[in-house]
């Protein structure tokens, strides 16, 4: 007699996986790595490889020798958590120095927690806040984006538009950058200073609105973000032109874009049903303004989203999805 | 915009293969199967012995109780055992088993297709009458259908809401029930509003069946009473309290019946079987049954008698292929996969699928990567990651009140898992825990 399987139902499965929905975002950060390679030539492409290497590695390292399971490398978490860490660095930065941040940020960042969905901290923004910390100056002085122009090595480096503002503010004359409309379609298209990946917000935002057509992240997430970004920063912008900047130029500048579409969506470290979602996006988006605004960093969305990832649980645990009906009220 | 309900749900793959194959009779095997619980409730009662001979239609096995049902001989012949027999839930239930000679039918069954439109009996005869005729929810639930036809006393019935959608993947044989039954249909829905004593019915379909929509339609001109409803093509828009919601925007509460809002929800099987009962005497003997599957020869929809093989039934049809790793009695979302072909074909079987090697077996599972696609899909709102951790952990008051209770169990979650987590089977065990706990408490 023929032997058949048995099993509970469902009997079929949607042919979703962990690998579709990894190679899918890094599909999407395709633009802005072509974008990011186009303004800072052969550093993009060496950062990228050294942290997607050093990424990699690690967890292999960790789970084959460390924990003795099978490793789960393929799956390309580890890959993506490389490719974001990459994208928050600036282009010049010593090789050694990335690779202590990829090896930080999946070491403990990542498999500490037990790795792929146990984390409770983005592992590149792990990664990236350590360095950060550590290596203040290296990572705080960005290159010139040097288009068709990548022999020129010494390019020098200077400022993001965001420490422009963070000055102008001090002195009180923000309102130099308002009606500059050549800034706006520079931090559109890239042509900033700032990390790899951040520079192009519309890069940014074609990756993301393909990852919302694929079904992979959904609007909630940075739609609470920047309708937050915008309406706070109006809020300043109307009080005093004078000291704070226009809500437009928070939205493109810095890592916002970089941060609210490929950072703070992610699966592990954000809440779980849509209300939690939109909190959580407003969590981050208040965050970020108060530390660009008022705190001493000119750029604060790794922060914000690295303090609501530490709230995400909290989230989870109150904000339940809508029920089907009301229980009975039984009398 | 066509209607839906409101929360989740999922669009698989519909492979209906078996559509518009027209209704054939299954040739009668040597030898039937009856097992006498092929409801929810009390087994029946056997009142046959061995060596007695039968006659389709002839009560063999009488109901027990309130909820239960009887159970009639679907073939002529000798009564050749009373025995334990594995049936497709795969548990041993005792059986009627009967060796088939002739079909000789009862004289008080009228065998004809002459459709009889007028309806003579009283609302309790017609009641009495299903509650005879062993008929029970055909959809696969098999609950007894008359017990629903009451309306307890302080509740009231607005609506009947008739069950065509058949949103299971691949399963057809609602849908030709209705294409070529569908007068009988009708009067059967006039049969049952008599017995509750309303006037409104409505008709949910899925919209992937537009010719049967289109065919009620016609029919139902001179009867504005009796609405046809097409519905979106999303699981579980057949489940009880999604179709509910679907069709008149009520929302069943947590525990209670649909009666709760109103409502009165019945099958198109079931009520063709009314139709039946009533207007021909003819009692639950059979049922129509899809078999299909992506590498089966002939996909089809037959009208089979109770207790035939399902092994019969797939010779017949057009044999088992070789690559057949699986074998689901019902549909792939929330049917269950056979241990044994011989196993009967009772009134819960809509169809038999046939699953290739290709797709018979679970992938391995993965870590929970938190992407919140099983919350998105719950059509009941739960939080299937969440009911999974804490019935591995065991945190029985914390499922309780994460409305545990209230998942339907139709799969969406699992279907969907990126990680492959078996999270329906963790909640059915969780669902089975504090179902035992809180009828503890009762007591």
């Amino acid at each position: 007699m023929n032997q058949f399987v048995i099993s509970p139902s469902p009997h079929i499965h949607s042919g979703d996986s962990v690998q579709k929905n990894m190679y899918r975002v890094l599909f999407a950060l395709i633009p802005a790595f072509l974008v990011s390679a186009l303004f800072f030539g052969w550093d993009t492409w060496i950062v990228t490889a050294i942290a997607v290497l050093g990424c990699v590695i690690t967890e292999y390292v960790i789970q084959v020798y460390l924990m003795k399971v099978p490793t789960t490398i393929m799956d390309g978490s580890a890959l993506l958590t490389g490719v974001l860490l990459a994208f928050n660095l600036p282009g010049n930065l010593a090789w050694w120095i990335i690779l202590l941040g990829a090896i930080f940020a999946i070491a403990v960042g990542k498999m500490s927690f037990g790795g792929l969905g146990s984390n409770v901290f983005n592992p590149a923004l792990v990664g990236r806040v350590f360095l950060l910390i550590s290596f203040p100056a290296q990572m705080t002085s960005w290159p010139r984006p040097k288009m068709f122009n990548w022999t020129d090595v010494d390019a020098g480096t200077g400022a993001t538009p965001l420490e422009l503002v963070k000055q102008a503010s001090k002195e009180g004359n923000v309102d130099q950058f308002t009606d500059s409309v050549g800034m706006i379609f520079n931090m559109i298209s890239g042509d900033v200073g700032g990390s790899l990946g951040e520079v192009s917000a519309l890069a940014l935002i074609v990756g993301g609105a393909y990852l919302i057509w694929k079904k992979v992240i959904t609007w909630h997430i940075p739609v609470a973000i920047l309708g937050t970004v915008i309406v706070f920063t109006s809020i300043l912008y109307f009080y005093d032109p004078t000291r704070y900047v226009d809500p437009f130029f928070h939205v493109f500048s810095g890592g916002l874009m970089l941060g609210t579409i490929f950072m703070a969506t992610d699966y592990a470290t954000s809440p779980m049903t849509y209300k939690g979602m939109i909190i959580y996006g407003v969590g981050i988006g208040v965050i970020t303004v108060l530390i660009r605004v008022f705190g001493s960093y000119p750029e604060g969305v790794s922060f914000a989203i690295l303090i609501m990832n530490a709230v995400t649980p909290l989230i989870n645990v109150y904000m339940k999805p809508q029920r089907f009906a009301q229980p009975l009220k039984t009398v | 915009m066509l209607k839906t309900f409101s929360l989740g749900g999922i669009h698989p793959p519909e492979n209906k293969l078996s559509a518009r194959k027209g209704l054939k009779d299954l040739p009668l095997p040597k030898m039937v199967t009856i097992p006498v619980s092929q409801h929810i409730g009390a087994p029946a009662k056997i009142l046959v012995k061995r060596g007695e001979e039968v006659k389709v239609g002839q009560l063999i096995a009488e109901s027990a109780g309130f909820i239960s049902a009887n159970i009639y001989a679907s073939v002529s012949g000798k009564v050749k055992k009373i025995d334990q027999v594995v049936d497709a839930s795969g548990y041993r239930k005792e059986s009627i088993v009967i060796s088939v000679e002739g079909d000789e039918w009862l004289d008080t069954i009228d065998r004809s297709d002459i459709l009889n439109k007028t309806i003579e009996l009283s609302p309790q005869e017609i009641i009495d009458k299903v509650a005879e005729a062993g008929i029970v929810g055909l959809g696969g639930a098999t609950f007894p259908a008359h017990v629903k036809l009451m309306v307890p006393p302080g509740k009231k019935a607005e609506v009947l809401i008739v069950n065509g959608v058949e949103c299971e993947p691949y399963l057809t044989s609602d849908h030709q029930l209705m294409l070529e039954r569908g007068e009988q249909v009708i009067v059967g829905v006039q049969i049952v509003l008599k017995a509750l004593g309303i006037d409104k019915a409505i008709i949910g379909i899925e919209n992937n069946k537009e010719d049967a929509i289109k065919h009620l339609r016609m029919i139902t001109k001179n009867h504005p009473n009796i609405k046809i409803c097409p519905l979106k093509v999303q699981y579980p828009q057949g489940g009880e309290k999604q179709l509910i919601k679907a069709t008149i925007d009520k929302e069943v509460p947590s525990g209670a019946l649909p009666i709760e809002v109103g409502a009165v929800v019945q099958n198109v099987a079931t009520i063709f079987a009314i139709y039946e009962a009533v207007q021909k005497n003819k009692p639950l003997i059979s049922r129509i049954v899809t078999v299909t599957g992506k590498s089966f020869s002939n996909p089809s929809n037959w009208r089979c008698r109770i207790g035939i093989p399902i092994s019969h039934l797939i010779e017949q049809a057009g044999g088992l292929p070789e690559d057949t790793e699986k074998v689901i009695s019902g549909g792939p979302m929330m049917g269950k996969a056979l241990t044994n072909l011989d196993a009967p074909i009772t009134k819960g079987t809509s169809g038999v699928l046939l699953i290739r090697s290709l797709e018979a077996r679970r992938k391995e599972m993965q870590n929970c990567i938190r992407c919140c696609k099983c919350v998105r899909v719950c059509p009941m709102g739960l939080e299937p990651y969440l009911l999974m951790q804490l019935t591995e952990r065991n945190y029985h008051d914390r499922l309780e009140k994460e409305d545990v209770m209230d998942c339907i169990e139709c799969g969406s979650c699992s279907y969907t898992c990126p990680s492959y987590r078996p999270l329906l089977d963790y909640i059915r065990i969780g669902k089975k825990d504090v179902g035992q706990i809180m009828r503890s408490r009762k007591k």
